[in-house]
């Protein structure tokens, strides 16, 4: 089987859930009401008058989690094929690994200690 | 023409060919079934979850749960699918409505494609990739970017916040899943899930790695939003969160999602940990294998049911301070421990030359299991330290509201003095 075959099914898969998805979150307006007014559609504030737009700033540590989350991810990225052919490599797969792993422990103990993580 | 059409799940395509069919057109046909199947069966085990969930959590709390649509009560998600269809289709003002409507379309999606590579049986799997394990992560990552688009684009202050500390919570947790599951990679040395589950015919890797599954399935229940970590669901101070504004089948798209998602979760735990079909007879009669997987899923299941009806909500900060400073540093220190676990075992020549024998695993797993004892000492100092840690700080205040009575007298006396 050539590598593009193999995905034929999942190809097939994706389509096929589309389709049943959109028909799914389109079912409740053809057999429900709709009958919009300006208070059903105005967003819902605990029943009060909405204040301002929704789209307002946001706390910085959802962004140092973000940029947290990118770093580790990118070392993940580098484990998986790692970890696939750890076994036929010699203990220098190991070692690089772990000089690797060491320098973003390093970074994440900076920012322990730095306070990124606190959420007080 | 019998013997090719004997078992007519894992060979459909080859039977219809025997049986005067175009070879491609029954390849396709023979696709087009399964997929049906692996679309369909989630979305009606979804009804069949949620009835479950009910029932435990009203048993928990001395109550009877839903028992008067169908037999006990099994008929009740279907009256309310019924209903959620029969509700008004609202898109909120000043939503972004293209945005807004493809959240639950993607969010339904990103669980449905997962069971694309779930091996069901020894012979039976949507697509045996090379890289399921890598597939699985970049398809339920997917999710979260639903959550975050529903929650922007409801143009509404809730859902908005809702979504912020939900996607930050679904990251953070996917690091230790990952690294996690790295583990039994690193054992079987591949990615595959078939081949995963061939390689646990011997010894399955919850045994081996114990450490690894108790981080894979503590970060699973976060990742899935169960309790104690169903941020995503706090209705006492976000109302619902995310999906405040969708109503109708929207709304029960995401219910659904939320729902499969977690069982997906304990079904990848199965894969991973628990040998996914393997049992008495599974690889003779591959129909046996589906049951012990399912079975072996439900059992993991049930766990995360009741733990949702005893345990109190997490704080936002105690949650991530229980990722980043506890569950991450461990697992790295637990994937390096058990690589150089793995290599010492290799030197040594303990690895096993057939994995699918119980007594040739044995040298190895004993080796590992010492890594892993190392890994558990690791995560007791890290607990004590913060523990320490919290002792000084509670101390401290203790301490404070005595020095605020000082200074006050002093400020008294030189009142009085004046």
């Amino acid at each position: 089987m050539s590598p593009l075959q193999e995905f034929a099914p999942i190809a097939v898969l994706l389509i096929i859930a589309v389709l049943v998805a959109i028909i799914i979150s389109i079912i409740s307006r053809l057999f429900g009401p709709y009958k919009p007014t300006s208070r059903k559609v105005s967003p819902y504030e605990s029943g009060m008058k909405p204040i301002g737009s929704a789209s307002r700033r946001y706390s910085i540590r959802f962004y140092l989690v973000a940029v947290l989350f990118i770093l580790f991810d990118i070392e993940v990225v580098f484990f998986l094929p790692w970890a696939v052919v750890f076994r036929d490599m010699g203990l220098y797969a190991l070692a690089a690994m772990g000089v690797f792993t060491l320098v973003l422990t390093i970074g994440l103990i900076y920012e322990w200690k730095v306070g990124a993580l606190e959420w007080e | 023409m019998e013997a090719v059409c004997e078992n007519i799940f894992s060979t459909l395509a080859p039977c219809l060919t025997s049986s005067g069919w175009d070879p491609s057109l029954a390849q396709f046909v023979s696709i087009l079934l399964g997929v049906l199947l692996i679309t369909t069966f989630p979305l009606l085990l979804a009804l069949l979850l949620i009835w479950a969930e009910r029932k435990v959590a009203a048993r928990v709390q001395d109550r009877l749960g839903p028992n008067r649509v169908g037999p006990f009560g099994l008929l009740q998600n279907i009256a309310d699918a019924l209903k959620l269809i029969t509700k008004e289709d609202i898109t909120p003002a000043g939503a972004d409505r293209i945005v807004y409507n493809m959240a639950p379309v993607i969010a339904v999606l990103s669980v449905i494609l997962i069971w694309a590579v779930v091996p069901f049986t020894s012979t039976n799997i949507g697509a045996d990739l090379d890289i399921g394990v890598l597939y699985f992560v970049a398809i339920s990552s997917i999710g979260t970017l639903a959550i975050m688009m529903a929650g922007w684009s409801s143009n509404n202050k809730y859902a908005l916040l809702g979504s912020f500390r939900v996607v930050a919570q679904l990251v953070s947790y996917e690091v230790p899943m990952v690294l996690a599951l790295l583990v039994p990679v690193m054992i079987a040395g591949t990615m595959s899930m078939q081949g995963l589950a061939v390689h646990q015919l011997g010894m399955w890797f919850i045994f081996t790695a114990p450490v690894s599954a108790i981080i894979f399935y503590v970060s699973n229940l976060a990742e899935t939003g169960r309790a104690p970590f169903d941020l995503i669901e706090a209705e006492s101070e976000l109302v619902a969160g995310y999906n405040i504004e969708y109503s109708g089948m929207k709304f029960g798209l995401f219910m659904v999602n939320e729902f499969i998602h977690a069982f997906t979760a304990n079904a990848l735990f199965t894969v991973l940990f628990l040998g996914a079909w393997a049992g008495p007879f599974a690889t003779e009669v591959p129909i046996l294998g589906f049951v012990y997987f399912m079975v072996k899923t439900a059992l993991l299941y049930v766990p995360s049911l009741i733990l949702r009806a005893t345990v109190p909500r997490v704080r936002i900060d105690q949650m991530m301070a229980f990722n980043w400073k506890f569950l991450v540093p461990v697992s790295v220190v637990n994937v390096l421990v058990i690589a150089l676990a793995l290599k010492i075992a290799q030197g040594l020549g303990l690895t096993p030359e057939n994995a699918t024998d119980f007594v040739s695993n044995i040298p190895q797993t004993i080796v590992l299991l010492i890594a892993n004892l190392v890994v558990v000492v690791f995560a007791l100092t890290l607990v004590r330290g913060s523990v320490r840690k919290e002792r000084l700080m509670t101390s401290g205040k203790r301490a404070e509201p005595a020095a605020g009575d000082a200074e006050q007298k002093a400020l008294a006396a030189t009142v009085a003095g004046h």
